[in-house]
């Protein structure tokens, strides 16, 4: 047997290994058989193959996976003003979700405040509006932010949201390094695919630097970015691509990071993922598997990181928005059961599920119920939680995973080249050469073109249209009324807060932003305790960092 | 003479896998497409279709906030002088598609629409004007 560092390599006496790791971990208080009573191993396989919880992961990052621990139904839910949302969030507790996920309105995601004129028309309707202090204390209340995790998607002001929330917090009563949650805050992807960013990359890889550290120091329950491919194979990417680009942010994440003097253990187990579960249900399951695979090689051989935790890549996992179908909406459900159980099959740690309606608008509260039963069948009717890694050791499945990997370590290759050797360079010039987004656009135009010409299938949308015309969907509505509330409720936090406080705030942030060795979070909440707007924040740094343009391609 | 259209983002909205598509499949179909890229205002939207003398403005709408800028870009176009036809495509209710007709809209294409009915709806736009 050979220990490496405290994790354990694939050796003829793997089983022994992960056996007792398995023995310490904590059980479910579940019956682990099937239906007729055959009892079920925790994992199958030959005690010299690879093992969950086993350097490289490739069939799971713990060695108990769903026995100790289903995954999290993390339902990500945002629309209209903070006290919508809060409603919402509060139905998701009480129907059994157990952690939130924050989604915000574009004027946010780009950083504008709901009374900007560049906001007419979106304020609330692709998520929750928030201006300032006021909104994140309406948006948390009644909730314990010291019990529930909170997941926040936020990227381009990522770092003054995330300030926001901890002064909410610490405001009612919860200390900042009891907060559980993860901050999106992977801002290469919004370049890359998202498209909502706001500062050049270089500043914004500054802030991203700011929270990573200012988390690692203070928060220790905080993971500081969620490394996203579900925006970039939702842009259009092959699940190659979304595999291969998402470790390649990764790693410039770490290369950041170590830039910054922070030891690469630091700050490895704090990055997440999150990745998409598309209909090709295979592919997904074996993208998941290399995608564990490449990362324990890599943050151990090319990072020389040292705690197995630094190697474990542990994800959250979405089902594929695009593959919902305006048509026959209902059939949405039977993909989203789909895409959602190749992702438990998968080993991810925690899933949101799309509503049926998702095509048309933001789901009614009737439509995200169904959803989150969804995945409530798949923990607690089918069974198939009982044994971690279940396609493992399918010729098939090992087969599809390892091509995976090999075609993704050709694009590493690509990025490092771009970069010179560095991939956190290679990242910052393939998006200035436009690297990723043509590459993105020139796989969803395949995609596109297999549809028109028939080789791909979509049901009810170019084969089996009969029962197309009989949809009498409810679909939610955002009315301009919102709008109009959350212009009036700004209008209001101006009015009543210290202007001087607010002066001395932004004064100080302009001067802290054009010093690139100034962390910037602490300013920042405390700008948020002074009532400071997103808007007026992210405008002073705009004023310093520059803002991003970018160069249009077809 | 070939068909010129302007396809267009009008809003905050990042989303711009289907304007993509779309600029190639009319690019395809052998129409010249101009694109200018996100975050364009409606005034923006007018003024560039004007000085680029399209028969079509397109627009792409995936955030919820068509009903409230789909009328502002065929305004800022009449206000002009233009009679430009606006198409609009993306994430649109269906209860929406009335209404957005009654706003002066030329066509709406909702999610799923074939490669086929987009060119035949630009191409349509673009004949009866």
């Amino acid at each position: 047997m050979r220990i490496i560092q405290g994790g354990s390599e694939v050796t003829n006496d793997s089983y022994e290994i992960w056996q007792e790791a398995f023995k310490r971990s904590p059980l479910r208080d579940a019956t682990f058989s099937t239906m007729s009573g055959i009892p079920l191993e925790p994992v199958y396989g030959p005690p010299d193959g690879e093992f969950p919880g086993l350097y490289p992961y490739t069939r799971g990052p713990h060695a108990s996976m769903y026995r100790s621990k289903l995954w999290t139904m993390r339902m990500f839910a945002g629309f209209g003003l903070a006290t919508d949302t809060n409603g919402r969030f509060k139905e998701i507790i009480r129907s059994g979700g157990d952690g939130l996920s924050t989604a915000f309105d574009m004027p946010t995601l780009l950083g504008l405040d709901s009374d900007d004129p560049m906001a007419l028309g979106e304020v609330g309707r692709c998520g929750v509006a928030i201006d300032s202090l006021a909104d994140m204390r309406d948006l948390f209340s009644g909730i314990d932010l010291g019990k529930t995790t909170t997941s926040m998607t936020i990227n381009s002001p990522a770092a003054v949201i995330f300030a926001m929330f901890i002064a909410q917090a610490e405001d009612s009563g919860v200390e900042r390094a009891q907060l559980g949650g993860t901050l999106q805050n992977d801002i290469l992807k919004e370049y890359q695919a998202q498209k909502e960013f706001v500062f050049p990359p270089r500043p914004s890889m500054r802030l991203v630097r700011d929270t990573m550290t200012f988390a690692a120091t203070e928060m220790p329950r905080w993971n500081s970015i969620s490394i996203s491919g579900y925006h970039i194979r939702e842009a259009g990417s092959t699940a190659v691509e979304e595999l291969a680009f998402t470790l390649a942010n990764g790693f410039a994440y770490l290369e950041l990071a170590r830039e910054a003097d922070l030891d690469v253990d630091t700050i490895a187990p704090r990055l997440s993922f999150f990745f998409n579960a598309h209909i090709d249900f295979f592919e997904e399951v074996a993208k998941y598997r290399a995608a564990r695979n490449i990362w324990a090689k890599w943050t151990r051989g090319h990072y020389g990181a040292k705690l197995e935790k630094s190697w474990q890549l542990r994800f959250h996992t979405q089902t594929a928005g695009v593959s919902l179908t305006a048509q026959q909406p209902e059939v949405n459900i039977v993909r989203t059961a789909i895409e959602a159980l190749a992702g438990v099959l998968g080993g991810t740690q925690s899933l949101h599920t799309n509503s049926m309606d998702e095509a048309l608008a933001l789901p009614t509260e009737k439509a995200a119920r169904i959803a989150l039963r969804t995945q409530q069948v798949l923990a607690f009717e089918t069974n198939v939680v009982h044994v971690a890694d279940p396609l493992g050791g399918s010729y098939f499945v090992e087969a599809l995973t390892t091509e995976m990997e090999r075609q993704a370590e050709e694009i590493f290759a690509e990025v490092m080249a771009l970069g010179n050797g560095s991939m956190l360079e290679g990242c910052i010039e393939g998006i200035e050469n436009n690297y990723f987004q043509d590459r993105i656009a020139d796989s969803s135009y395949q995609l596109e073109r297999n549809f028109n010409n028939g080789t791909r299938t979509v049901v009810g949308a170019n084969r089996f249209l009969e029962g197309n015309d009989e949809t009498d969907l409810d679909t939610l509505r955002i009315t301009g009324e919102d709008e109009r509330k959350q212009r009036e409720r700004v209008a209001q936090v101006r009015q009543n807060r210290d202007d001087q406080a607010v002066r001395r705030s932004l004064e100080l942030l302009a001067s802290q932003a054009a010093d690139p060795e100034i962390n910037l979070m602490p300013g920042l909440i405390e700008a948020s305790r002074n009532y400071v707007t997103v808007g007026e924040m992210m405008s002073t740094m705009a004023g310093v960092f520059g803002r991003y343009v970018e160069t249009a391609s077809i | 003479m070939s068909i010129r259209v302007l396809v267009a983002k009008v809003g905050l909205d990042g989303h711009d896998r289907g304007i993509k598509v779309v600029a190639r499949l009319l690019r395809d179909a052998g129409m010249e497409v101009v694109y200018t890229g996100l975050f364009q205002t409606p005034e923006m939207v007018a003024v560039t279709a004007i000085q680029e003398d399209v028969d079509v403005v397109g627009l792409s709408m995936l955030s919820g906030a068509h009903l409230t800028l789909v009328p502002l870009v065929v305004a800022a176009l009449r206000k002009r002088g233009s009679d430009i036809p606006v198409v609009v495509g993306g994430i649109v209710p269906p209860s929406d598609i009335s209404l957005l007709l009654e706003a002066g809209v030329a066509g709406v294409m909702g999610p799923g629409a074939s490669g086929e009915s987009v060119v035949a709806t630009i191409t349509e736009a673009a004949r009866v004007a």
